[in-house]
């Protein structure tokens, strides 16, 4: 049983990625910033259930996350897509031409990533479906293992890696067509 | 690779669909140790496969570079405050008092 005294100084330190995590769930800086504090204060109050030696960070994002979707989907009217278009692997390294250059020895994909902003990289996330967000999230930016954002999210491994494979694709497109706009990705054809 | 035509050898197409079919298991480190092996060593031999494989690497730690916040120094602050009013109340409440009169 873990000790409430010892509650901020193990947890505190999870508040930058929490915080990151907030904002790219709620696209916007004070309902993340609510997000984190109401996520803090639940697992201040359920600290005695978290089995010392486990996984804290989880633990925490598993409490983010469930006050994410009561809280904020609840207000939201849009009706969450429960699926999303059928888009090819690979898509943007094949938009780019990479499997193309890659035969003939050169290929430069590389060099267009580093150009991606941070404005184009969060509105693509942003853009995605909040079960194909979290998923993304939790995976590509914090690093957690299939089995972890099964616990986190409260669902199936199986579902996990169907949700991570379809919001990367998503996600992939979505850049494609962000770097579309400032040039950085050849029009079909082009 | 999938979808390269012009990609040599039927055998090696094999070899090539798999890695491509299992980029982001290995990439999320969630391979058995044979898989793993096996994809590194067609990884060795097949470079268009490694030039996915590094764009696909490249791209989540682009995508996670971008995606870093710092939050605001007031937050840390009013989490900290929020944590202590809640222990104060607690404490309130244990010993049948009422809450301490910090609002
Ligand atoms: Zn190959």
């Amino acid at each position: 049983m873990a000790d409430r005294e010892r509650f901020a100084e193990l947890a505190m330190e999870h508040m930058d990625s929490l915080y990151g995590a907030a904002i790219r769930m709620t696209r916007n800086p004070a309902d993340a910033e609510d997000l984190v504090q109401e996520t803090y204060l639940k697992a201040y109050r359920a600290f005695d259930s978290f089995a010392e030696g486990t996984n804290l960070k989880a633990w925490l994002y598993r409490i983010l996350t469930n006050t994410y979707i009561n809280a904020y989907r609840a207000r939201r009217r849009r009706p969450e897509q429960s699926d999303i278009e059928d888009i090819e692997d690979l898509y943007l390294y094949r938009r780019l031409g990479g499997l193309e250059a890659a035969q003939a020895g050169r290929s430069a994909e590389e060099e267009v990533l580093e150009h991606l902003t941070d404005d184009q990289v969060k509105g693509a996330i942003e853009s995605l479906p909040d079960q194909f967000r979290l998923a993304v999230l939790l995976a590509d930016v914090e690093g957690f293992s299939y089995k972890e954002i099964a616990e986190i999210t409260g669902v199936p491994i199986g579902t996990v890696m169907s949700r991570l494979h379809r919001g990367r694709r998503a996600l992939q497109k979505a850049l494609a067509e962000y770097g579309l706009e400032r040039g950085l990705v050849p029009t079909q054809g082009g | 690779m999938v979808g390269m035509t012009e990609h040599s050898g039927s055998s090696e197409d094999g070899g090539c669909q798999e890695a491509i079919h299992r980029l982001y298991h290995y990439l999320d480190g969630e391979l058995t140790e044979e898989r793993r092996r096996a994809i590194q060593a067609h990884l060795d031999e097949c470079n268009p496969c490694l030039e996915a494989y590094d764009f696909e690497a490249e791209l989540r730690s682009i995508v996670a570079g971008h995606c870093r916040e710092q939050p605001p120094s007031t937050l840390r602050d009013r989490v900290a405050a929020a944590l202590r009013s809640e222990r104060e109340a607690a404490a309130g409440r244990r010993i049948g008092g009422s809450t301490p009169g910090r609002s």
